[in-house]
């Protein structure tokens, strides 16, 4: 049977248990006058037997396919004849592969020696065995930790407890799952970006001014030296962001003091909603909008007033993007300006201020904080865009403060490093894990910095 | 189903509008007057209203209620929960204007200026007649923004100095002045409840208003901050005109010239305020000073 069988068996099995430890349950606690004699609730001796039957199995399940091949490889190549033993370690990984390739039906037996095909029928045998091995180990594990479970519901065990650490444990796991896959990506990017920063010095990556990542694949190859200055990246990533909070931030922010302050609660009812579509709309749909639409449109408005502008200018990947971002802003402001108390207000308003004067200097002021955290957000929302600057952008590492020049940004370059055939211990693929580092140290700071200020602001009127 | 839903949001913090959900809530057994027993009516009025009727929504809050405040006069408006004291008093600078489903009928007077004139600017009107809140509610500003802040909205100092002086004026008066001189650009909100309360009033003063609307100013603060407030609505009567609305009948007794007793959106009874604690004249006065209910 397959793991995922096994998985299937073992949640009936725990539901069988579940059943029997909740007839016992009832069982002993009937000589006592009823289920109120027992500790806890029968539900939770029911729980506690299913969790015996269930935990055990998962956790053998879990340890035998961790060793499992390694112990059949292991015990295969003892066994091999001496006549093919591999001398060194790439002999092994192929004569292994072969063996593998044979057993699986892959190759046929014909083409290879014959202590080979003998080898592979042995693995197969093996691998038969195993599986059944398992499969015993398993479905008895299983049954007893049941049986060890249902023997144990009696009328002082205190199964609520149990349950309830079971239950606790499960949910630390489940948050463990998501802490530990951030580690996990942040440790391979950080070692890649070592491997890179030992081919490139970070000085020259921090801090050069040429960015041409071909490097020469052969001796002989022409012209292309490579250059690693990461400068014309973090410049073209910082002017599209810029662009794009240009756009953001007044928009989003009069739309959500209109939705907040002025907007009926009609308008407000449909409009709110249509504002978070705009957030829904896939990126890869604003970049061609961005690369279809607005940049020829912005060439031809340039053109017509004597400007040189490229067809894929940063302007326009910056307006599409701080299109795009206008939700972010417009729904995080409304929510801070509408938690600002009402006293605030009536307080102004008593004071004969109007009601803009009393957006202006009460509510605004006693929201900005928030605001601000949202426009961090935003930032770095805006920083780690993709798809948009990708199909709108361009490739071309111009170091330039020119909104109508073709720039390129960080996540660009690293889609462009990795796309296509590439060996992935050259300077050029480990130059997008360098960036990816760098990408992540400086949204993440953002972050952190939009969290400070949004917990900050919390502390005010509580 | 728009207006049941306004409803709601509105009761949860108006109380009068909550009532006026469920009028039966209440002891109705002793009949209302024909009219407002007592004196509702005086010589020199500084603000008078007449027949007014409040709505929020298809429910009434306030019932044809006629009621004189005079010049200088600090006139205490009780009665249990619910029964539209407040309401009536939001009315007298239309802060209820901030409600979508609040009307107002009747005529409001301020010496000769009529407040719902759809020509009288209400942010003028509201210069005039100020208003502090139950909950103390300084902005998160300084100190000194705080008090400026009626001033600057209104141009009342060219100067930084005349500024200055405004604050300090308006602090002396609220009584504030020798406990936050020091500390004048720290946030107004990390003061002690009674001084933040102290801080609105000096706020609401230093527009130099010439009514001054108080809407339970005492009710969030402990008995010594009380002590000062009402001290400070004894000193501040002889220059303003003061209404202040009460659920301590000991305190409408100790600050008010003449007290108002209203009850479930209608005004039973009003005298000076010595005769309604000694000699109430309908029974419903009687029963809620003496405790039987509210």
């Amino acid at each position: 049977m397959q793991a995922g069988n096994l998985v299937l068996l073992l949640i009936a099995l725990g539901a069988v248990f579940y059943f029997f430890g909740w007839r016992r349950s009832y069982a002993v606690s009937a000589p006592l006058g009823g289920v109120r004699h027992l500790h806890s609730l029968p539900g939770y001796y029911a729980s506690l037997a299913a969790v015996w039957c269930v935990l055990p199995a998962l956790a053998l399940l879990a340890f035998w396919l961790m060793i499992d091949d390694a112990v059949i490889r292991t015990n295969l190549m003892a066994s091999l004849p001496s006549s093919i033993q591999p001398q060194s370690q790439v002999d092994h990984e192929l004569l292994l592969n072969q063996i593998r390739n044979v057993a699986g039906g892959a190759l046929n037996p014909a083409f290879v020696p014959a202590e080979v095909a003998a080898a592979a029928e042995q693995l197969n045998a093996m691998q038969a065995k195993n599986q059944l091995m398992l499969n015993i180990a398993f479905i008895s594990i299983a049954v007893l930790g049941g049986v060890w479970g249902w023997s144990r519901v009696q009328p002082r065990l205190r199964a609520r407890q149990q349950v309830e650490s079971v239950m606790k444990w499960l949910l630390m796991a489940s948050a463990m799952v998501a802490i530990l896959t951030t580690l996990g990506i942040v440790l391979s990017v950080l070692f890649e970006s070592i491997r890179f920063f030992q081919k490139v010095s970070p000085v020259e990556f921090l801090f050069g001014l040429q960015w041409s990542p071909q490097i020469a694949l052969r001796p002989d190859q022409v012209g292309a030296t490579g250059a690693f200055g990461a400068v014309p990246l973090f410049a073209g990533t910082l002017l599209i962001s810029f662009i794009a909070m240009c756009v953001a931030v007044p928009v989003g922010l009069m739309s959500a003091i209109y939705l907040a302050e002025y907007a009926h609660k009609n308008v407000r009812a449909w409009a709110k909603p249509i504002l978070e579509i705009l957030a829904g709309v896939p990126t890869v749909v604003y970049g061609f909008f961005a690369a279809l639409t607005v940049a020829p449109a912005i060439r031809g408005l340039g053109e017509s007033m004597g400007l040189t502008v490229a067809s894929e200018s940063a302007l326009a990947a910056g307006l599409v993007m701080g299109i795009m971002i206008i939700p972010f802003i417009s729904s995080l402001a409304d929510d801070v300006i509408t938690a600002v108390p009402r006293a605030m207000r009536d307080g102004s308003l008593a004071l004969g201020a109007t009601q803009s004067e009393t957006i202006k200097r009460v509510v605004i002021p006693a929201a900005l904080p928030g605001i601000m955290g949202g426009i961090l957000l935003a930032v770095s929302r805006a920083i780690g865009e993709t798809m948009i600057v990708v199909m709108a952008a361009g490739l071309a590492a111009n170091l330039t403060a020119n909104p109508l020049e073709a720039v390129t940004t960080i996540t660009v370059q690293i889609v462009t490093l990795l796309v296509g055939d590439q060996e992935f211990d050259s300077a050029k693929t480990l130059a997008a894990f360098a960036l990816g580092l760098m990408l992540f140290i400086v949204t993440l700071a953002l972050n952190v910095i939009a969290l400070k200020i949004v917990r900050k602001y919390r502390e005010q009127y509580e | 189903m728009e207006t049941a839903q306004n409803l709601t949001d509105t009761a949860r913090t108006i109380p009068a509008a909550r009532m006026a959900q469920e009028p039966e809530a209440m002891n109705q057994k002793i009949p209302y007057p024909e009219q407002t027993i007592g004196k509702p009516l005086c010589d020199d009025p500084k603000m008078s209203m007449r027949n007014v009727n409040v709505f929020y929504g298809d429910s009434q809050a306030i019932y044809d209620v006629s009621l004189d405040i005079g010049k200088n006069q600090v006139i205490a408006l009780i009665g249990p929960s619910g029964c539209g004291k407040s309401t009536f008093l939001r009315c007298m600078n239309r802060m209820n204007d901030t409600i979508d489903i609040c009307k107002v009928k009747g005529s409001f007077m301020l010496e000769q200026d009529n407040i719902y004139d759809p020509k009288l600017d209400v942010v003028e009107l509201r210069a005039r007649v100020g208003m502090v809140f139950q909950k103390p509610n300084p902005f998160p500003k300084s100190i000194y923004e705080n008090v400026a802040y009626g001033p600057r909205l209104h141009g009342l100092a060219n100067k930084k100095f005349e500024l200055d002086e405004i604050v300090e004026n308006s602090l002396r008066k609220a009584g504030l002045w020798d406990e936050v001189k020091d500390r004048l650009d720290q946030p107004g909100t990390g003061l002690s409840g009674g001084q933040q309360q102290r801080l609105c009033i000096a706020r609401s003063i230093a527009v130099s208003p010439e009514v001054v609307l108080m809407d339970e100013p005492c009710s969030a603060l402990d008995p010594i901050a009380t002590a000062k407030i009402e001290e400070l609505i004894d000193e501040l009567s002889s220059q303003y005109t003061i209404a202040i609305v009460t659920h301590s009948m000991q305190q409408a007794a100790r600050v008010s010239h003449r007290t108002a007793y209203f009850h479930l959106g209608r005004l039973i009874e009003v005298n000076d305020t010595n005769t309604v604690f000694t000699a109430p004249e309908h029974a419903l006065t009687e029963a809620y000073i003496t405790g039987r209910f509210g």
